[in-house]
C-alpha cells in the first residue's frame, strides 16, 4: 500500500531580485509501506528539500503530496506538526543531538510529545529503545562523551521511539568512518524493517544506497529511478 | 493533561540542563524580589506599627471626642446627667464602642515620699480602643469598680520609683488623701518620657475612695471627663453633629465639643508610604527583569537548532512557544520562591518590637505580611512571563529548515 505520493512536486524559490530559482521540478514518487528507498544526488541538486517536504517540515509550490491518500497541501500547521510527530522519525547526518542531555533524555524527548501514557512511560521506552541498539548500558551517558557511531545509534533510537512509519535519513553514515557507518546503516535498516517502518534514505554512499529496495538519482530537481538495484551509483549522481 | 504534564517537564529539563545560565539570568530577579518582597513586607509592618502607635493616643479610626461644660462657669456637668444622657445618647443611636478619660492628679505614697503623679482615670474599654498592651500583668476591666482596694496600671518608671523589679511581688501603693487607701498595681506599661510617672485607675468605682467630694481645682486644670466613640470612618461627621446636638440639650445649654481625636489623616500618609516602597520594588525588579531578557534573547538564538529539532519530533508553535516561556517562568518562579523565603527568614528574625516601637509590646504583633510574599512570587512569575515572551515569540518565528539544515 502507498505511504508516501508525490505527483509532479516542484518548489522553486524567489530570489531578491524578483527572479524564480527551481529547486524541484516534476518530482513523482511512491513510497509504500515498509520499503526502502534510496535517492542520490549531488549536493544542490535538491535533495534535502525533497526530504523537507517528504518530513512534512516544507511545503511544495507545485504537485500533489498525499500522505496515506489524504492531500497533505491544505493541512494546517498544528495537524502538520502532529502528523511530523506521529509518521516520521528523523536521522540526521550531524545526529543532531539536544546538547548536555543524556542519551535516555534524548530519545526520551520526542514522546514528550506524543499522548497519554506515551508521555508518562517514555524514559523507560527510552530506555528499551536504547537496549535495541545497543546502548543499554549507556543510557546516562551525555552525547559530548559518546562516539560518533554511538551518537548517531542514540539518533536512530530516538528517530524510532515513536514508532514511526516513516524514517527520513539525510546522509545517516556522512560524519562517520566506513566501518562504522556500516554497521549503523544496517543497525537503521533493520530496526526500521522490524518496525515496520518505510525508510527513505538520501547518500552519497554507494554501499548505503545499495541496502535499498529502490534507488533513485535527484539531479538539477528532477528524479529519476535507477534501474537495477544491485548495480553501482553513476558517478554523475553522486 | 498529558500535554500540560509533558511541556512543565521539558521546561524544567531546560532549566536544569542550562542551570549555570539560568542561575546567572536569575541572580537580578532573586536580588530583585529579594529586595522587593522585604522592603514591602518592613513597610506594611510599619505602617502597621504607626497605625497601632497612632491608635494609642488617638483611638481606632474613627474615634469621636466629646466633651461638655457649662459655659458661664466652665465647670463639667454633674455626672448623674453626664451619665443619664450619655447612656441615652448611645442607647439611641447604638454605638457600642464608647471610652472616657479623665486626667488628674493622684498623690502616691513612695519611698521616696508623697508624689503627685498624673493619673488617667478611665472606663476599662479604654484599653482596648487605645491598643493599650501592659508589659507585665493586665489591663483594667469591669470587676475592678467593685474591688475592695482600687486597681493601679502604672508605667515602668512608676514601678522604678516604687522600688520593685516587677510584678511578682504583688506589689501595693498607698493613694494619699481625704480617705488614704492601699491600692494593688494590676499591670505595668511601657509610656511616658523618662522619668515621668504615670498611672491608670479606672474613671469610678463602688470603693469609698471615689465617692463624689468638693470639686478639685488641681483635677480641674487638667480638664473634665472626655468621652470616647468609636465610629465607622464615614459616619464620624455625622456622628459629631448628632452628639454635640443632642447632648447639648440633653445637658440643658452645655457646650458640648465633638470632634475626631484619632489620626485622620494617618491612612492617607500610610498609603502615600506603601505606594512608594511599591514603586521602588518595581523599579529594582524591572532592572531584574532586563537581565533575564537580555540573557534569554542571546540563548535562544543559540538553541534555534535545538528548537528546530524539537519541530522535527511534531512540537507545535505554541508548544515551543509554552515551552520558552515556561522555562522562563519555572526559573524566575523558583527564584522568587527561593526570594521569598529569605525575605520570610529576615523579617522574622528582626526585633520589630524593640527596632520599631520602643519595646512596647503589639496589639497585634505583625507577622510576615502574606500580601508582600504572595507580591513577590506573582511579580517573580510576571518577570519571568514577560522576559519569555520576546525570545519566545523568535522560537516560533525561526524558520524550521533553515534550525535543522539537513
Amino acid at each position: 500500500m502507498t505511504l508516501l505520493s508525490l505527483r509532479g512536486i516542484s518548489r522553486e524559490v524567489v530570489l531578491p531580485d524578483g527572479g524564480v530559482l527551481p529547486i524541484l521540478t516534476g518530482v513523482d514518487l511512491e513510497v509504500a509501506a515498509g520499503e526502502h528507498v534510496a535517492v542520490v544526488g549531488r549536493s544542490g541538486s535538491g535533495k534535502s528539500t525533497l526530504l523537507n517536504i517528504l518530513g512534512l517540515l516544507d511545503t511544495p509550490t507545485g504537485g500533489e503530496y498525499l500522505l496515506d491518500g489524504e492531500p497533505t497541501g491544505a493541512l494546517r500547521a498544528r495537524r502538520r506538526a502532529r502528523l511530523r510527530g506521529e509518521v516520521f522519525g528523523f536521522v540526521f547526518q550531524q545526529f543532531n543531538l539536544l546538547p548536555r542531555r543524556t542519551a535516555e533524555e534524548n530519545v526520551a524527548a520526542p514522546l514528550l510529545y506524543a499522548r497519554g501514557r506515551d508521555v508518562l512511560r517514555r524514559r523507560a521506552t527510552a530506555r528499551a529503545m536504547l537496549d535495541r541498539v545497543g546502548l543499554g548500558a549507556r543510557t546516562d551517558m551525555v552525547p559530548e562523551r559518546l562516539s560518533g557511531g554511538e551518537q548517531q545509534r542514540v539518533a536512530i533510537a530516538r528517530a524510532l521511539v515513536r514508532a514511526p512509519r516513516v524514517v527520513l535519513a539525510d546522509e545517516p553514515t556522512g560524519a562517520l568512518d566506513v566501518e562504522t557507518g556500516a554497521q549503523v546503516m544496517a543497525l537503521l535498516a533493520g530496526a526500521a524493517a522490524a518496525g515496520g517502518a518505510a525508510l527513505v534514505t538520501i547518500t552519497h554512499d554507494q554501499n548505503v544506497a545499495r541496502l535499498a529496495d529502490r534507488r533513485y538519482r535527484l539531479d538539477a530537481g528532477r528524479l529519476t529511478p535507477l534501474a537495477d538495484a544491485a548495480a553501482p551509483v553513476p558517478e554523475a549522481a553522486r | 493533561m498529558t500535554p500540560v504534564l509533558a511541556t512543565l517537564a521539558e521546561a524544567w529539563s531546560e532549566v536544569r540542563v542550562h542551570k549555570a545560565r539560568v542561575v546567572l539570568s536569575l541572580v537580578g530577579v532573586f536580588l530583585a524580589v529579594f529586595a522587593m518582597t522585604t522592603v514591602t513586607a518592613l513597610g506594611l509592618i510599619v505602617a502597621q506599627v504607626q497605625q497601632e502607635q497612632g491608635e494609642r493616643y488617638g483611638g481606632r479610626p474613627a474615634t469621636v471626642a466629646v466633651t461638655a461644660y457649662d459655659p458661664q462657669t466652665g465647670m463639667p456637668p454633674a455626672a448623674g446627667e453626664w451619665d443619664a444622657a450619655v447612656t441615652d445618647l448611645t442607647g439611641r443611636y447604638g454605638i457600642t464602642g464608647t471610652a472616657s478619660i479623665a486626667h488628674e492628679e493622684t498623690r502616691f505614697r513612695l519611698p521616696g515620699g508623697t508624689r503627685s503623679v498624673q493619673t488617667r482615670r478611665v472606663s476599662p474599654s479604654y484599653g482596648p480602643l487605645h491598643r493599650v498592651e501592659p508589659v507585665e500583668g493586665r489591663w483594667l476591666r469591669e470587676g475592678d469598680r467593685d474591688s475592695l482596694a482600687p486597681a493601679v496600671v502604672v508605667n515602668e518608671a512608676f514601678l522604678g520609683a516604687l522600688g520593685v523589679p516587677d510584678l511578682s511581688t504583688r506589689p501595693t501603693v498607698v493613694i494619699s488623701g481625704s480617705r488614704p487607701v492601699r491600692a494593688a498595681i494590676v499591670g505595668v506599661v511601657r509610656e511616658g518620657h523618662g522619668e515621668e510617672l504615670l498611672a491608670y485607675r479606672v474613671d469610678r468605682s463602688a470603693g469609698p475612695w471615689d465617692e463624689p467630694g468638693p470639686a478639685d481645682p488641681a483635677a480641674m486644670a487638667h480638664g473634665s471627663s472626655t468621652l470616647e466613640l468609636w465610629v465607622p470612618p464615614e459616619q464620624a461627621d455625622e456622628v459629631m453633629a448628632v452628639v454635640a446636638n443632642d447632648l447639648g440639650l440633653a445637658l440643658g445649654g452645655a457646650q458640648v465639643d465633638a470632634y475626631r481625636q484619632d489620626s485622620e489623616g494617618l491612612e492617607e500618609t500610610l498609603g502615600l508610604l506603601r505606594l512608594a516602597i511599591r514603586g521602588a520594588g518595581t523599579v529594582v525588579l524591572v532592572l531584574g527583569g532586563l537581565g533575564v531578557l537580555n540573557i534569554g534573547l542571546v540563548t535562544v538564538r543559540q538553541r534555534i537548532r535545538e528548537i528546530g529539532v524539537r519541530r522535527s519530533f511534531g512540537a507545535t508553535s505554541s508548544r515551543i512557544f509554552s515551552a520558552i516561556m515556561l522555562e522562563s517562568v519555572c526559573a524566575t518562579f523558583m527564584a522568587g520562591l527561593g526570594a521569598v523565603a529569605l525575605s520570610v527568614v529576615l523579617v522574622r528574625s528582626l526585633p520589630l518590637e524593640s527596632l520599631l516601637n520602643g519595646g512596647v509590646p503589639l496589639a497585634d504583633t505583625p507577622g510576615f505580611p502574606v500580601a508582600a510574599a504572595v507580591e513577590g512570587l506573582v511579580a517573580a512569575t510576571a518577570v519571568g512571563a514577560l522576559a519569555g515572551l520576546l525570545p519566545a515569540v523568535i522560537a516560533v518565528r525561526a524558520r524550521v529548515i533553515d534550525a535543522i539544515r539537513f
